[in-house]
């Protein structure tokens, strides 16, 4: 959208006389906003892993990034409104990250892009890994895939945009940053043993008296969802007495494989549900 | 001992390796002994010897060129931990591999460094995963961690914050299907464990503090005897990266600078350490296949040659090994020529990056890898992580046409038979633009200004730090892999070894166009072997089981990859009839090891060239760190 449309702003209540709609709009603060922040998003030149390829291939000739308002990449946080995570996000790489979060600024957005940055991806049991990088600072659009193609990149970006479009200036929770004073930077995550984020000090300190009583040390009792089955079934073949190991096994799986089976089946009439809203839309 | 002496032939360095081998023993009886493990080879050297010893093979036997060594943990099998070093003769031929043996509980072995410098790197990073001290090395410390880090990780006993069991598949996952997410059992949420005698109180960050003591930083300038007609300049701790746009990801360079001079350069890397070794090693053996597509990801495939080379080779040892079909050879090397394209276009176009020619040449660079990809993503499904080759041969055979497997739109536009495709990429599209690159570039001013002289290294230095590739051979050495030690069908095809004698920037920029076109050379006598075998199997075996059994013992596989030499260094200790999963699976990253002359090879230059000789290096993050 490289001119305004001036039609499309025309979208309140307040006419405007046929001989002045040339010359005059009327339109919201929200809707002119959101109009210049989504077509000159600029990203910060800032690439992690392999996703990072693609993404210099998205910006490149063929896919051309620039019909989106985006080809301005900044190498530096503070000219940025766009952060592309575009790679597998380290404990040592994560403290960098979050500085030059911090150093961006608002409004900004962060786009999580491939499966290491949305979740830690093949990578995540890795020890140097984080499990993903809306653990420490919020992510608003994560772009599946490893890598995920260059389409699916631009993708992602227009979701963005659409996220921007749907942003109400008087919500300050879309909007954060035009509320009073500035925002809380995310605190600084710390190279210890291994990584500390600050706000979880208070919980480290309590495990850490945990252990010093000589009780687990980091490890969280099973919550009882899907476990209580199991549990469940042994009772159950406990109770009907002497069966076979074999025989025992099989059946307490029977009954977890059912229950997975149903907790799946309500997980996508949810989301069928949702989408279904979606569309009426 | 000089009796002894006697006995040696004259020329020495032309020994066979069984020869050589005898002549280390004749020398130190008392120190060397053959490595008589099962599937093993080589010998095995005492630790207080080891210096000798890797002094004869280098300068008596020839052995001169370090490319590997690493360590493993033999928790629970002998309960030591060894050096493995694997040392080649730069004129060609097999590996010397030796070893060092030493105590778990108080791992030391001396540093080669003197012999090699080449094992600087390789051995901080034994002491960083396997907490083994190298006793004469200058500056060991952690390289892919931080310091303070909690433990050794590539230990056998280190278990990580997400363990779940020792080797995959995980019970939780097969054949049950039953799973939770890690973060659910962790009390954090989050990949963390903390030591259980965590000290909050003592926390600050110190990762820092050992890098920068002993850069100079707060030098009193004052003490400096200023020169009368010198203009007096402070001396500077500069840091380029982790984020910067010409690292080429997240690499960092702690830079002193004396005016706008190089006084030291130390590299600092593990940004992108996201721990290769420590998972593949839970893997099993076909299971690492995907995960080497991530290591230099610019060239998936020829990581995969690499792979499955080494992990052939210790197939090889066992019955029931078939080799791959000729038509498999015959496409593996199609791949891989062609990854050796790509992985230049975007080497020089990312070279004029760095000279301050923004983004142009690097578009036209892009564009023509674009069509490599397309065939990529048509023959393997995946345009950048192909994940393609498997033991015995590779995973489908070519399509019939190329179509785009993105959107129905392009399926009009993109559909072409593939062996004509193949055809005119090869016998017209890449000449045309290698021809073009080459116009617009090679004879310019400023590009001859920038890279001519700068960032020399010199023919020996380059042997002696062990680097490979484009690197090694632009400064005057011809050592490529694929003549050294031959593989898969690189013996019948006609090819040279392509060579440069300066051994600067530019030469290393020229040397990536001769190896295109000896690329191209190689491509235009694979077409016609892609025609004769058409319908022929691609895979040797049988199918349904990708994963034969892997028979016990060791591997070293290495391939020429684009950014120098890749190897895979494999050891099995499965059980034979159980599930199997490497016991130790090492890469030597050719990216890794090739920045180990970075420092030597800046000092002295302006500021404004590390960008330059850096990015003539060609270095990808996720090789480097791994």
């Amino acid at each position: 959208m490289s001119q305004l449309n001036l039609q499309q702003l025309h979208d309140t209540e307040f006419p405007v006389p046929a001989d002045m709609q040339g010359n005059v709009a009327i339109t919201s603060l929200s809707r002119i906003y959101n109009w210049s922040r989504r077509s000159s998003m600029w990203p910060l030149l800032f690439g992690l892993a392999c996703c990072a390829i693609e993404m210099i291939a998205t910006a490149a000739s063929r896919y051309d990034l620039s019909r989106f308002g985006m080809e301005v990449m900044r190498a530096s946080p503070r000219q940025s409104d766009l952060m592309i995570v575009s790679g597998t996000v380290t404990k040592k790489m994560l403290v960098p990250i979050v500085r030059l979060y911090n150093q961006m600024p608002e409004p900004k957005y962060v786009l999580a892009m491939g499966a290491c940055a949305s979740g830690g991806g093949p990578f995540k049991e890795g020890y140097n890994v984080v499990s993903g990088i809306d653990q420490y600072i919020p992510v608003d659009v994560y772009v599946p895939g490893c890598p995920p193609t260059p389409q699916a990149l631009l993708n992602g970006l227009i979701a963005l945009q659409k996220k921007i479009d749907g942003q109400l200036l008087t919500n300050l929770d879309d909007v954060p940053w035009y509320g009073v004073g500035p925002s809380d930077a995310v605190p600084i995550p710390v190279l210890g043993p291994d990584i500390i984020d600050p706000r979880q000090m208070e919980l480290i300190r309590r495990q850490a008296e945990l252990a010093a009583q000589g009780q687990p040390f980091g490890m969280r009792e099973l919550p009882p969802a899907a476990i209580t089955d199991v549990e469940k079934a042994k009772a159950k073949m406990k109770v009907k007495g002497s069966a076979a190991p074999a025989i025992a096994a099989s059946g307490a799986s029977e009954d977890v494989d059912a229950a997975l089976a149903e907790m799946r089946n309500r997980k996508r009439q949810e989301a069928l549900a949702r989408k279904r809203a979606m569309m009426k839309q | 001992m000089t009796e002894e002496m006697t006995l040696v032939p004259e020329r020495a360095d032309t020994l066979p390796i069984e020869g050589a081998i005898d002549y280390l023993k004749r020398k130190f009886p008392d120190a060397v002994k053959d490595d008589t493990r099962q599937g093993y080879s080589g010998i095995i050297v005492d630790p207080a010897h080891l210096v000798e010893v890797a002094r004869t093979a280098c300068d008596e036997l020839g052995f001169n060129y370090l490319s590997s060594a690493t360590a493993v943990d033999y928790l629970g099998i002998d309960d030591s931990m060894e050096m493995v070093y694997h040392a080649y003769r730069i004129s060609g031929g097999g590996a010397l591999v030796f070893k060092a043996q030493t105590d778990r509980n108080k791992p030391e072995i001396p540093s080669l460094i003197e012999v090699y410098p080449g094992a600087d790197f390789q051995e901080r990073e034994a002491y960083d995963l396997y907490g083994i001290h190298f006793p004469g090395h200058p500056n060991l410390k952690r390289i892919l961690l931080w310091d303070g880090f909690d433990g050794h990780p590539m230990r056998k006993d280190w278990k990580e914050a997400y363990y779940e069991q020792e080797t995959k598949p995980f019970d939780s996952r097969w054949p049950k299907g039953y799973v939770r997410r890690a973060e659910e059992l962790n009390v954090f949420g989050k990949n963390v464990k903390y030591p259980a005698d965590l000290d909050l109180a003592k926390l600050s960050d110190m990762s820092e503090e050992a890098l920068y003591s002993g850069m100079g930083l707060g030098v009193d300038v004052s003490s400096f005897p200023a020169q009368a007609d010198e203009l007096q300049t402070d001396r500077l701790v500069v840091n380029l990266g982790p984020h910067h746009p010409s690292t080429h990801g997240v690499f960092r360079m702690v830079v002193t600078l004396e005016g706008e001079t190089i006084v030291a350069l130390e590299p600092v890397m593990g940004y992108l350490h996201r721990n290769h070794e420590k998972i593949g090693e839970r893997n099993a053996w076909n299971h690492n296949m995907p995960f080497t597509d991530r290591l230099d990801y610019i060239s998936s495939m020829s990581n995969n040659l690499g792979y499955a080379l080494a992990v052939e080779k210790l197939l090889a040892m066992g019955a029931r090994y078939q080799p791959p079909t000729y038509r498999a050879e015959v496409i593996r090397v199609l791949m891989v020529e062609l990854t050796r394209i790509v992985n230049h276009y975007w080497a020089i176009g990312f070279l004029l990056n760095d000279l301050g020619a923004f983004f142009t040449p690097a578009l036209y660079a892009i564009a023509e890898r674009e069509k490599i990809l397309d065939f990529f993503e048509a023959t393997a499904g995946s345009r950048m992580m192909c994940n393609y080759m498997r033991f015995q041969g590779v995973a489908k055979d070519l399509p019939e046409r190329i179509r785009s497997v993105a959107s129905h739109v392009n399926d009009k536009v993109r559909d072409f038979n593939t062996m004509d495709y193949l055809t005119e990429l090869i016998n017209e599209r890449i000449p045309r633009s290698v021809d073009e690159l080459d116009r617009y570039l090679t004879d310019s001013e400023i590009i001859k200004e920038r890279t001519i002289g700068v960032g020399y290294l010199s023919p020996d230095m380059a042997i002696a730090y062990s680097t490979s590739g484009p690197l090694l051979r632009a400064s005057g050495v011809p050592y490529d892999v694929r003549r050294a030690e031959p593989y898969s069908i690189y013996p019948e095809l006609d090819f040279d070894v392509c060579v440069r004698h300066n051994g600067d920037i530019y030469d290393r920029y020229l040397i990536r166009l001769d190896e295109m076109r000896e690329s191209i050379r190689i491509l235009k006598q694979i077409l016609p072997r892609l025609e004769k075998t058409q319908g022929e199997s691609v895979f040797a075996g049988n199918k349904a089981i990708y994963m034969p059994r892997v028979p016990i013992g060791e591997a070293y596989g290495r391939v020429e990859n684009p950014k120098g030499e890749l190897g895979y260094y494999l050891v099995s200790q499965g059980d034979p009839k159980g599930p199997q999963n490497p016991w130790r699976y090492h890469v030597r990253a050719p990216s890794f090891i090739n920045l180990t002359p970075l420092g030597a090879m800046c000092r002295g230059q302006k500021v404004a060239d590390v960008v330059a000789i850096l990015g003539s290096i060609d270095i990808v993050l996720g090789e480097t760190d791994r």
